[in-house]
Order: C-alpha cells, then sequence, then structure tokens
C-alpha cells in the first residue's frame, strides 16, 4: 500500500517536472501522509428506472404487504435463502441483497424506508431530473446538487467530482470542474501522435476558455495516466463482479486509493423499471433478484476493497421513485411514490433502518396505491453534505428546501 | 483575423504574438484563400488597439468584408466547405443571406434526396409507423389478441415476425435477458465497432433493411438520425437546417419517453420544419396539438377533476392520473413562450393547464391522432395573466392561451434573446434584442423577419460576435466534415460521436433543450473526444465517412487555412511545427491536429 502510494506520488509530481507541480496536485498526493484530515468523499449512486422500495427492503412485519403481493411478496425470514434477511425484526433485506448484511452488521450501513421525492410525478424522466437537480418541482435549475455539493476551495484537483459515462450527468452539472469518465484507461489522447501536441496548443491558446480547459483536461489526463500505468489489484482478495456498476465502483475505488483529490464521484446502474415479471417463481429469481444480485456484491466487493480508507467515504444510493404497493396483472409493480435508500461508510451510524413507518393500510398509501413520503431526500443527502463533506451551506446546495431535517445518520 | 487576437490586449505577449503572426504571413500568393486570409489578420490588428473598451462595445467595432464573409457562414451554415468563401463572394454577401432566409428559391443539392431516399419511415403518417414499426406494446397486445394484426399483408407479415421474436425473447431465460441489459454498456465496444465497419460498406438500402427487421423500433432514431446529418452536411439550404435545429431544440421532445418512439418523425416534418421561418404563433399551434408533444409533456391524459369516469374506462383511468396535469402549461409558460422571469405565476400555470385539459392523443401508440375530448374539458371560467376566458369556451379555451402567449411582450423578448444567444453572442447587446423584440412585435412574430433584423444589423457582423461561439457537438462534427470535404453514405457514427461529445440528437431528457452557451460544451471528457474524434476523422477511422486526405497539403498553415478558412493561431502552428519535427509529416496527422485545435472549436 505505502509502496503504491509512493509510486504514484512521483509518477504523478514528475509528469509536470521538478518544482512546476501545481499545489493542489502535492497536496492532493501528500495528503495521504499528512497529518492534516483527509479529504471527505462522497460516492452517489443512481438507480435509474425507479427501483422497487418495498421488496429491496421488506416490511415483513407488515401484515398488509402480503395481501397486497400476492405473488410478490418476499416470504417472511425463516435463514432459508428463499427469504427477507431480518434487520430489525420488522424489515428485512431482500435475500439478493446478502452480501451487504455484514456492512449492516458491523454498524456501518444505514437504511432509510419511506424516503424519496415530495413531487408528485410519476415520469422516471421528470422525477430523475428533480432528484439530481435537487429541486423537486422546479425545472429551471440548471445545475446539479453533487455539483453545488462540492464545498469551495481554491486549487482544487482536476479530479475533484468525477462521473463514470461518457457525458456528465445532471447531478454532477454546474460551476465546478467535473470530469465525465466512461473508463480510466481510455480516458487519453488515443492516438500518441497527437497527445502532446494537443497538450501545447491547449496550453499556450490565448483563447482563455479553451486555455483553462485544456489545461484542466491534460492535468487530469496526467493523473489518469500515473494511475493507468498501474494495474489495479483491489485489496483484500476482492474481486469486483464483471457488471457495469462494479466496473465503475471498482474504478472510483482505484481513484480513490490513487489520492488525487476526488471528493464526489457518481456512477449509476439502470434497468430498475420492472413492470413484468419482477419475481420469477421464487425469490431468487426474476428480474428484481438479479438486479439486486449485481448491486449488491457490487456495493460490497467496493467496501471490502477500500477497507480501511471507508473511513473517509460515504456511499448513498437512490431511485426517482419507488413502485405501486399492489402488485400489477403482470408478476411486476408500476410507478409509484416513496422508496428505500442506503448509506454506507466508516462515519455512518448504521445498523438501523431509519424513518417512520406510514403503514401500507388502504387509507395509509400515497393517493390509496402507493408508499407514503415521511422523508424527504433532500433530508438524507443534506445531512451527508454537511456532516460528511463538511460544506455548511446546505441552503444553496438544495435551494428552496433551507432546513433539512438531519436524522442523525452520520455521526 | 483570428478568434485569439481578442485575447491578446490582456496578455503581455500581445505584441510580439502580432509581429510574430505578421511575419509568418511574409510569404504571399495569388491563392485567393490566402489573399483572404491576410486581409482579415489585418483587420485583425486594428481591432487589437479598441479592445480596451468594455461592456458591448465590442458589438459596434465593424469587421472586414472578408470577415464578414466568414462569420456570416459561420454562423448560417454548419461551416464552410471548401469553395463557399468564393462563393458567396462572388453571389454577394446580403444577396446570399437573403437567400438563406428563403430557402424555397435555393436549388437543393441532389446528394440529400439521394441519401433519404432509404429512409422510408420520414415520409409515413404515425399510424402508418405505427403499424410498420410497432412498439412492444402493441406487439404484445396484438399476440394477445386485444388488438387486431394490419390490414395491409407487408405489414402483417412483418409484425408477425416480430412478436415471435417478443415470445422467443420473452422464453429465453430471464437471467440472460437482464444479464444482456445490465452487461451491454460497454462490454462489448470491439463488436460493436466492428458491426459498425461491417455495416458501414454495405449498400444504404440493404443496411436500412436490415436495421428494420433486426430491430423494427430502432429504425425511426436511424431515419431520423441520419436524415438529420445528411441535411446538415449536404443541404444548401443551411439556414433552414439550422433553424430547423433550433426550434425542434426549442420545442424539444425526447423520443425514448414511450409513444414519442413514433410521434417524433411526424412531429419534426409537420409540425416544426414547415413553420421555422414562419410565424411563431403557427409553430407554437403546430407544437401545442402534435401528439409528440401531448405525450412528452403529459397534456394528453391532463383531464379536468370534474371529470366523471365512464365505467367501461373505469378501471383504466384509475391508472392513470386522475386531473390535473400542469406540467404543459408550465413549460409551456416557462420555456415556449414568456421564460422563466416571464411574469406568470403558479396559479397562472393551473389556469392554462385548466384551458388545455381535453387536449389528448387518441391511442398513442397507434401513432393516433390529436384530438379535442370536451368530455373532459374543464368548463368554467379561467383567467390567463389577468386576461378573463369566459366559461364554454371548449377547445377555443386553449387557442386563445396560445394568443396571448404569442402576442405577449416577454414572449417576444424570450424568443429574440435565445434567438441572439444563439446566433450573436452568449451575452448579446440589449440594443440589438429591443430592435428584435420591436420586429417581433410589427410582424405579429414574424420570425423571418426577426431573424432579417438580427442578419441586418451591425452588432451581428461586430467582433463582439465574431468567433464569440463555441461549436455545439453537432456543430462540430458537421463543421469538421464539411471542412474536410468528407463523403458521407453512413451517418450513424458520426451521430454516435455527436452523442459522446455530450448531444445525443433526439435523446434531450430535459423538454430544456440543449444549451447554446460557450459553457455547456467546454468540458475535459468533451474536449478530449473532440480531439480523438478529429484523428479518426482525418485518419479515416470513422466507418461511413471518407476524407480524401490527398487534398490536404503537409504544411501546416496551408492545412489550416484550407480547414479554417483563416489564419491557424500562432499557438497552434508552433504546436504543430514541433511535433511534425519530430516524425514524418502526414496530411492526415496535420489535417487531424488542425480539426482539433482550439481554433477548430470556435464559429
Amino acid at each position: 500500500m505505502a509502496t503504491r502510494r509512493l509510486f504514484l506520488k512521483s509518477a504523478a509530481l514528475g509528469m509536470f517536472g521538478v518544482g512546476t507541480a501545481p499545489a493542489w496536485l502535492s497536496r492532493a498526493l501528500y495528503a495521504a501522509d499528512a497529518p492534516s484530515p483527509r479529504k471527505k468523499i462522497l460516492v452517489a449512486i443512481f438507480q435509474r428506472g425507479a427501483v422497487d422500495g418495498l421488496n429491496v427492503v421488506v416490511p415483513f412485519g407488515e401484515k398488509q404487504y402480503y395481501s397486497l403481493r400476492p405473488n410478490l411478496a418476499i416470504p417472511k425470514p425463516d435463514r432459508t435463502e428463499n427469504s427477507a434477511i431480518d434487520l430489525d425484526g420488522f424489515f428485512g433485506l431482500h435475500p439478493a441483497l446478502a452480501p451487504l448484511k455484514p456492512i449492516y452488521d458491523s454498524g456501518h450501513m444505514a437504511v432509510v424506508h419511506a424516503v424519496g421525492s415530495p413531487d408528485p410525478t410519476r415520469s422516471h424522466f421528470d422525477a430523475q431530473d428533480y432528484m439530481e437537480s435537487g429541486t423537486p418541482g422546479r425545472k429551471a435549475t440548471s445545475d446539479g446538487w453533487l455539483n453545488r455539493a462540492l464545498p469551495s476551495q481554491k486549487d482544487s484537483s482536476p479530479v475533484r467530482a468525477v462521473s463514470l459515462g461518457a457525458t456528465l450527468p445532471r447531478a454532477m452539472r454546474g460551476q465546478n470542474e467535473a470530469v465525465a469518465i466512461a473508463n480510466l484507461n481510455d480516458f487519453q489522447i488515443r492516438d500518441t501522435r497527437g497527445a502532446g501536441t494537443f497538450e501545447s496548443m491547449y496550453e499556450n491558446s490565448l483563447d482563455q476558455v479553451l486555455n483553462g480547459a485544456g489545461r484542466e483536461t491534460f492535468e487530469a489526463v496526467k493523473l489518469m495516466q500515473s494511475i493507468q500505468k498501474q494495474p489495479y489489484a483491489p485489496d483484500n482478495g476482492v474481486q469486483y463482479p464483471n457488471s457495469p456498476l462494479g466496473q465503475d465502483l471498482m474504478q472510483i475505488a482505484r481513484l480513490i486509493k490513487s489520492n488525487v483529490g476526488l471528493e464526489v464521484a457518481f456512477a449509476e446502474m439502470r434497468g430498475w423499471d420492472t413492470h413484468v415479471n419482477e419475481v420469477g417463481a421464487r425469490p431468487t429469481v426474476g428480474q428484481l433478484a438479479n438486479l439486486l444480485g449485481q448491486f449488491g456484491s457490487a456495493l460490497a466487493a467496493f467496501y471490502q476493497d477500500l477497507g480501511d480508507r471507508m473511513a473517509d467515504v460515504s456511499v448513498v444510493t437512490m431511485s426517482e421513485f419507488g413502485r405501486t404497493a399492489r402488485e400489477n396483472g403482470s408478476r411486476g409493480t408500476d410507478h409509484g411514490h416513496a422508496n428505500a435508500m442506503f448509506a454506507f461508510g466508516g462515519g455512518i451510524r448504521g445498523g438501523k433502518v431509519y424513518g417512520q413507518w406510514p403503514g401500507l393500510e388502504p387509507e395509509q398509501l400515497y393517493e390509496q396505491r402507493d408508499l407514503q413520503l415521511t422523508t424527504d431526500f433532500r433530508d438524507v443527502l443534506g445531512e451527508l453534505v454537511v456532516r460528511h463533506l463538511g460544506n455548511a451551506r446546505v441552503a444553496s446546495v438544495f435551494p428552496g428546501y433551507e432546513q433539512p431535517k438531519f436524522r442523525g445518520l452520520v455521526g | 483575423m483570428t478568434y485569439w487576437v481578442r485575447f491578446v490586449a490582456e496578455d503581455s505577449s500581445a505584441q510580439s504574438a502580432v509581429q510574430l503572426l505578421m511575419a509568418f504571413r511574409v510569404s504571399s500568393s495569388r491563392d485567393p484563400m490566402k489573399k483572404f486570409v491576410i486581409a482579415l489578420t489585418l483587420a485583425g490588428v486594428a481591432v487589437l488597439a479598441a479592445y480596451s473598451e468594455t461592456g458591448y462595445s465590442r458589438f459596434n467595432q465593424p469587421l472586414s468584408k472578408d470577415q464578414e464573409i466568414l462569420h456570416a457562414l459561420n454562423r448560417l451554415t454548419f461551416g464552410p466547405r471548401p469553395g463557399d468563401v468564393e462563393a458567396v463572394r462572388k453571389m454577394g454577401l446580403k444577396k446570399w443571406i437573403n437567400q438563406q432566409l428563403h430557402p424555397e428559391r435555393i436549388a437543393e443539392n441532389p446528394e440529400v434526396a439521394a441519401r433519404l431516399r432509404p429512409l422510408e419511415s420520414l415520409q409515413m403518417s404515425a399510424a402508418e409507423i405505427a403499424t410498420k414499426y410497432p412498439p412492444p406494446q402493441v406487439l404484445r397486445a396484438m399476440s394477445q389478441g386485444l388488438l387486431p394484426l394490419p390490414a395491409d399483408p407487408e405489414a402483417r407479415q412483418q409484425a408477425e415476425l416480430q412478436m415471435q421474436r417478443l415470445r422467443a425473447r420473452r422464453a429465453a431465460k430471464e437471467d440472460e435477458d437482464v444479464k444482456a441489459k445490465v452487461q451491454g454498456k460497454g462490454g462489448d465496444r470491439l463488436q460493436q465497432a466492428m458491426r459498425q465497419q461491417v455495416v458501414s460498406v454495405a449498400d444504404p438500402v440493404e443496411r436500412r433493411k436490415l436495421i428494420a427487421d433486426k430491430a423494427p423500433q430502432q429504425a425511426l432514431p436511424y431515419d431520423l438520425n441520419e436524415a438529420k446529418l445528411y441535411r446538415a452536411v449536404y443541404s444548401n439550404r443551411q439556414l433552414e437546417e439550422q433553424m430547423a435545429d433550433f426550434w425542434f431544440n426549442h420545442f424539444n421532445v425526447y423520443i425514448d419517453k414511450g409513444a414519442d418512439r413514433i410521434l417524433t418523425s411526424t412531429y419534426e416534418r409537420d409540425a416544426i420544419r414547415p413553420h421555422v421561418f414562419g410565424k411563431f404563433r403557427d409553430l407554437l399551434e403546430g407544437t401545442a396539438e402534435s401528439p409528440a408533444m401531448l405525450f412528452y409533456l403529459d397534456n394528453w391524459q391532463s383531464i379536468s377533476p370534474d371529470t366523471t369516469p365512464v365505467r367501461r374506462f373505469a378501471k383504466q383511468k384509475a391508472k392513470q392520473a386522475r386531473g390535473l396535469n400542469e406540467n404543459y402549461a408550465r413549460e409551456l409558460m416557462e420555456l415556449h413562450t414568456l421564460g422563466v422571469d416571464g411574469g406568470y405565476t403558479q396559479h397562472d400555470i393551473i389556469e392554462v393547464a385548466r384551458c388545455f385539459t381535453g387536449w389528448t392523443i387518441s391511442q398513442p401508440n397507434r401513432g393516433g391522432e390529436f384530438i379535442y375530448n370536451d368530455r373532459v374539458h374543464d368548463k368554467g371560467e379561467k383567467t390567463v395573466l389577468g386576461i378573463k376566458i369566459p366559461a364554454g369556451g371548449g377547445r377555443a379555451d386553449a387557442e386563445k392561451v396560445l394568443d396571448i402567449l404569442a402576442r405577449h411582450s416577454a414572449t417576444a423578448r424570450f424568443i429574440s434573446t435565445k434567438l441572439a444567444k444563439k446566433f450573436v453572442a452568449d451575452d448579446p447587446p440589449p440594443a440589438l434584442i429591443d430592435r428584435m423584440v420591436k420586429t417581433f412585435h410589427d410582424t405579429d412574430g414574424d420570425i423571418r423577419a426577426v431573424m432579417s433584423t438580427m442578419l441586418d444589423s451591425k452588432e451581428f457582423f461586430s467582433e463582439g460576435a465574431f468567433q464569440a461561439k463555441i461549436k455545439t457537438p453537432l456543430e462540430l462534427v458537421v463543421s469538421a466534415v464539411r471542412a474536410s470535404d468528407a463523403q458521407v453514405d453512413f451517418a450513424i457514427p458520426l451521430s454516435m460521436q455527436i452523442a459522446q461529445l455530450g448531444e445525443p440528437l433526439y435523446r434531450k431528457i430535459e423538454p430544456t433543450g440543449y444549451s447554446s452557451a460557450n459553457s455547456e460544451w467546454v468540458n475535459s471528457a468533451a474536449l478530449l473526444a473532440r480531439m480523438n474524434f478529429a484523428h479518426a476523422l482525418a485518419d479515416n477511422r470513422v466507418p461511413g465517412s471518407k476524407v480524401d486526405v490527398t487534398k490536404f497539403a503537409d504544411d501546416p498553415a496551408v492545412v489550416a487555412r484550407q480547414v479554417l478558412f483563416h489564419e491557424a493561431s500562432q499557438q497552434t502552428l508552433e504546436s504543430i511545427k514541433k511535433a511534425l519535427a519530430q516524425r514524418e509529416p502526414t496530411p492526415a496527422l496535420v489535417a487531424g491536429l488542425v480539426l482539433g485545435s482550439p481554433d477548430f472549436q470556435r464559429r
């Protein structure tokens, strides 16, 4: 570990030549050894398509759950792999999420239930947009909450905000520099004949806009080169699943461990829109089980790979809305309202399901069909922004929602 | 002159930079392009003196005649092709602009029609599209016997084939289904690239058939993307294409939202394109009653809360929104007409939504038409922006709203400003906007007239506007194709490049459309992607596009002039020369470097 860090440090600094390394770089590179506290890192994961929170964190203590979902309900915990994994006597994890149970037991993973966006829309694209802009109901917001969440500072790293994927997601857009990287190894000028030439053009350009962006780009490229040279071997014998989320999280882990100044990261997983065949013949087969299997194993691999480094890292998951409390006619669920979120990391007060449970009786449902919302998603994200990232200006991160109600997730 | 001259005044090396630039140009020639370039540079130097002035004063600094030509080509087209500068000079700039404002007077390039011919969905009605390229929901309904099969034998055969495939897919193990879905991203990039290579050499008609057979739903975005790029690259009616892009983007719909897959083709063709130079009111009406927009912004589901459910549909209705949907009403005012600061309130949104209840679609997934359904219309009195709309107006309620909005002064200003931001500069001078607003009012929102006011202005042909815009991904890719005179016979790979640069065509989820602001398009990943695209195009590594590199010299200064139509910045040239000192210069390498340079990112 120490050797690799040293190697990366000299490799990265070497790129710039003696005495020319930018201030943020030496700070970032030495931060790991310096007595000053390391940067906190927030990783946000978006489950696009609206995951069925009621089958992810199963309210097995609620009778009504079983009458609303005769074909889809996950059975009460019975210690077999075809039943929910008991969390607290009332809620249980979907069996495909077994890899997450040890994290929950260690007290570093928290669940929030009946949480989501207060906006009533059941449109994927609107709801995703609202959750990423951080301003439900307001379409004119031009930037995203994760960009605004970055604490203001000078000389920041060009890779302080990274999203995995070809384009910058809405949540990451805004004033602060944010980089979209589809693959760390591809983040470069592919044609070696042109690499140095483009760099010199942009670094010398008198066009202020392109010069600035060009410098940031090539600084980031250099950092990536220092990382790309090293084949990545996850710690603790971890093997990341070969799924997109697994690979994305591995790259985020790689960035974190390289100490290049990462502060916020974004990854996504698609395919959660389970209108049909959500649950197969048994709870462990079917669309949802497959998706959760990928999801849980990727998150668990990330957690184990980072090991002690999780002390600086919080991961939070979200999805645009939940799904109908009642199953539909094709072994699936339709668009609903409130949902469940996960947060885990060294600083998370876990081992607990947060949030007020609204119940599933007909009169307790939102518009007589969906799980009622009792926690605003900005309460969860806001607490992470303030207490984990240390950005107290939460009113500018979530404009129009000046006073998020912290639930005590971060401690 | 080159855009960087604007920046050097702040740089202590300004003087030497200019001297170097001048020295570089001493070797003169009879080449008219070169003379043109020299004239531009000289004019640029004169402008330096005036640069210290602040605010909008640079919009009073005129351009030279040659700069004016280059500027007009950069803004009204998707970038000049070889020979365009000379052609405009020969015709006269004023006459050329006037012609561009009247596309029907321009003979179209036969290359366009030839390339559009196989893209058959572009000529169909939405209902024909729905029959020939049925969405999965319709296929499912047909296979369950809930919907009749198409009468047309060819379409019926197609539907049966697709139903078989659907059943086969469902029979396949769910495991693998999900796996494929989840692992699709990035995993088989090599395979994908190889497929693209193979597909690109196929005959265009065969290729189109292949796509339609394999994945009929993909044929629709395929046709739209291909057509948009062929028109952008080859059309002689360039301003019309820029305007079609502008207005589609202004009235954005998202092709992957449900039925919009089958509704977007007719939307662009019938609601947008006929009106790009017409009256704003017509454009507004066309979009307001288009099934694509009604579906995209959910108005088709918006009903008066007082509606008594018809028993037959009661169960179905319960699944839908039971009442008012404000989505369209809000965006209509915020994004289509008044602008976010246009002075409307939440109450106005609700009132407008009430007026639009009953504006719906008959069977969107079957390509249904716009219908007005009086039964679900809110029949009470409404007040919109202080104007009373009496009870019992029926369909006319919403027409009245469109009248109010189209003629509102906030709309005139919002639209004029947006046009000026797109065509002049990110922060256009208020004096110009004022004149455009006046024209908008005087002509009852005549878009051609508003454009004329802008294109006649001194501000348009000013230092403040010259090279002030960063190309959008669409403009960057198409301008590179046009500048290098590439032949395009398969445009999907170009469209994929544009998506990689951050502007997937027809796939902007948000109703805001894409921003034309410089800040939107300058970020690390995008810049790298731009440079990589430049190399790939010049090296003929973009399938479907062929660049004849023998047209390029290997002297970077000459290539720069061929591609940029003005002199490259000294920094760019020095960087290229340094690189070439170390290796064998090839025309493709030099062209790739110029196309990826900072200089080429502006227009």
